[in-house]
């Protein structure tokens, strides 16, 4: 295997007397999604938002290209090809799906010493990127409102990859969505995980994670139980990892196998 | 999971009919109710005089001054922002003028300059004060709303122990600066439609002769100006993009690396010129300034960019609603005048409409994001 585009070290982020990070290490590789699970208050959130800059480790390193990075707050992460798609703060509903995908990175078109928003060649863009991702528009004028929340997810994807993202970071994308957008957006992470963006997808279903993920790891009261590779693990496992084990074996016999 | 694109037209997105499509733009509520205006004073108004040169001109000008604050609100407005020291601003601007321009003896154009760079200012710190301390713009520019006004009443008693300061007309003459506010174009064109008959001339009178109207004010330049660039700005441009961004989500739109607190602060700035504008225009045309000018000249503007569509919220609205809102405003005002109806229901009508416009567009909004 090639070198890991991101490789995090011992990664340890205290707040206070709050350990919520205990030395956590996990190597992302280009083109593979890796899937980070836990439950609420595993670690997640903290550890995304160290990687995508909004906080800096206590202790640890982190190594992007081989170097070692250090960002000073988000948009150093952006500009360096780190992206992250929040659930819900990421699409304007009353701008069109063409304003939004180009929002903060308008193309523009000089006559004389003005500068106009070349809305041709927005539209024209944003209508192949959707149709890429599989997504049918009545036009580059519709509004983002009119879309579904797996449909948003998607946009806002299609946005973060044009623009250059190397590192995509999913945080939840599918947890507030049906089974049939689910499924549209678990088809968008492999599409561009095909294209070589290097996908971090972050949830608490395992399988969810288990339909697109190629390695797996496993965050629990802010330590890795270690990273497997697809065809490694079962559901089983992962799900027990998760939930630590024993309750959960016992819960689940009572309630049929169907969490 | 297949690679292959699935353009598949999903069954369930409804065919939408032509009609629901022009509902969802913003101007559709203003181009209506400006024909529903000139239908109705048309059938009724019509031998009143309203539609003569002279009518025309005298609605025109009213509304050209309803539409240059409008334009302020309305961006400001779309950018998720209110601005109700507008007509504060407007008395204290005229004040300014007179003071700096009469009291002091200043140069007219020196005057204007200064007291447009003081209410950019102004609006700066209103925006600034917004921004920082995330409070509602609705108290901060309450609270101006108070100062300037306070400020407007008591720097004229102060100084020349009277309310309204005069003399402007004087002071003016000859400026390169006041008549670009005050003064009137294409003169000869009027006088030429006098001469051929096109619209009417004075047949008595030491003007006997010249046409009845003779030139456009640059009151009407200035409200088709700013009304189109205020329009392409908004429609034609990123920070146009940033403005609909800014007031539509400002979290999102900071997520996207669209600076916001910069689009709200300019947009505060804008409305500050042209409230500036407005009150220039209207000291030089009356030649004095006064304590009570601009009264609840904020609301006005705030009524016709909703009347034109704009979402009271933010993030949703058009220049050209707001300019078609304006002259509905200007044409009913005027048009009750010249019907001879009791001017006091011309406020009855205002806050019908309103409601009415805040309605549709509560509805309208429903539509674009699919809410329900």
């Amino acid at each position: 295997m090639t070198d890991p585009l991101i490789r995090m070290k011992d990664i340890e982020k205290h707040f206070g007397s709050v350990i919520a990070l205990a030395g956590v290490s996990v190597d992302i590789h280009a083109g593979e999604c890796h899937c980070l699970l836990g439950d609420n208050g595993a670690g997640k959130s903290t550890f995304i938002k160290t990687l995508s800059g909004v906080h800096h480790p206590t202790r640890g390193e982190i190594l992007f290209g081989g170097r070692p990075m250090h960002f000073a707050d988000p948009r150093d992460a952006i500009a360096a090809g780190i992206a992250t798609v929040h659930q819900h703060l990421a699409m304007i509903p009353l701008m069109s799906v063409s304003r939004n995908f180009f929002m903060g990175n308008e193309p523009v078109k000089r006559i004389g010493p003005f500068a106009f928003f070349d809305h041709d060649r927005a539209n024209r863009i944003t209508m192949a990127e959707m149709e890429k991702m599989g997504i049918v528009l009545r036009g580059p004028d519709q509004a983002v409102g009119t879309l579904s929340g797996g449909e948003r997810q998607t946009v806002a994807i299609a946005r973060a990859v044009h623009f250059g993202a190397r590192v995509l970071i999913l945080d939840e994308p599918t947890s507030a969505l049906g089974v049939r957008q689910t499924a549209n957006v678990l088809a968008t992470i492999d599409k561009v995980r095909k294209q070589g963006v290097a996908v971090v997808f972050i949830t608490h279903n395992v399988r969810h994670a288990m339909a697109v993920g190629d390695r797996f790891t496993v965050l629990n009261r802010g330590r890795t139980y270690g990273t497997a590779a697809r065809g490694e693990i079962t559901p089983e496992e992962l799900q027990d990892m998760m939930a630590g084990g024993q309750e959960l074996a016992t819960l689940e016999s009572s309630l049929g196998s169907t969490v | 999971m297949s690679d292959t694109p699935q353009v598949v037209q999903d069954e369930r997105v409804k065919r939408i009919s032509p009609f629901r499509r022009a509902l969802i733009r913003p101007e559709l509520g203003g181009i209506v109710g400006t024909v529903a205006v000139f239908v109705f004073f048309g059938l009724f108004a019509y031998d009143s005089g309203m539609f003569n040169s002279q009518g025309v001109m005298n609605w025109s000008v009213v509304s050209a001054q309803f539409m240059i604050i409008a334009v302020g609100a309305c961006l400001l407005m779309i950018a998720g922002e209110f601005d109700l020291s507008v007509g504060s601003m407007i008395g204290f601007a005229g004040m300014m003028i007179a003071i700096f321009g009469v009291t002091m003896g200043w140069p007219i154009w020196i005057a204007i300059l200064v007291t447009f760079a003081l209410c950019l200012g102004i609006g700066a710190l209103n925006g600034f004060i917004v921004v920082r301390t995330g409070l509602p713009s609705f108290i901060v520019t309450l609270a101006f709303l108070f100062i300037l006004r306070g400020f407007t009443i008591f720097l004229p008693q102060v100084i020349e122990r009277k309310t309204i300061i005069g003399g402007i007309g004087e002071a003016a003459e000859g400026d390169w600066l006041a008549a670009l506010f005050g003064g009137k174009i294409l003169g000869g064109l009027f006088r030429w439609l006098g001469e051929i008959g096109a619209i009417e001339t004075f047949s008595r009178g030491t003007r006997q002769g010249e046409p009845v109207v003779d030139g456009i004010p640059m009151l009407i330049v200035w409200a088709l100006g700013l009304v189109l660039v205020g329009q392409i700005l908004l429609t034609r441009t990123r920070f146009g993009n940033w403005i609909f961004a800014a007031g539509g989500d400002a979290e999102s739109a900071r997520n996207s690396g669209v600076p916001v607190n910069r689009v709200k602060i300019l947009m505060f700035m804008f409305s500050a010129f042209c409230a500036t504008v407005f009150a220039t225009s209207q000291v030089m045309e009356f030649g004095s300034a006064g304590a009570d000018r601009g009264l609840l000249k904020e609301f006005e503007a705030i009524i016709a960019v909703v009347i034109g569509g704009a979402l009271l919220t933010g993030g949703y609205g058009s220049v050209i609603g707001a300019a078609l809102g304006a002259l509905i405003f200007g044409v009913v005002q005027q048009g009750l005048f010249f019907a001879g109806v009791e001017s006091s229901l011309f406020r009855v009508f205002l806050g019908v409409i309103l409601l009415f416009a805040v309605i549709l567009n509560t509805y309208i909004r429903r539509i674009i994001t699919g809410e329900r």
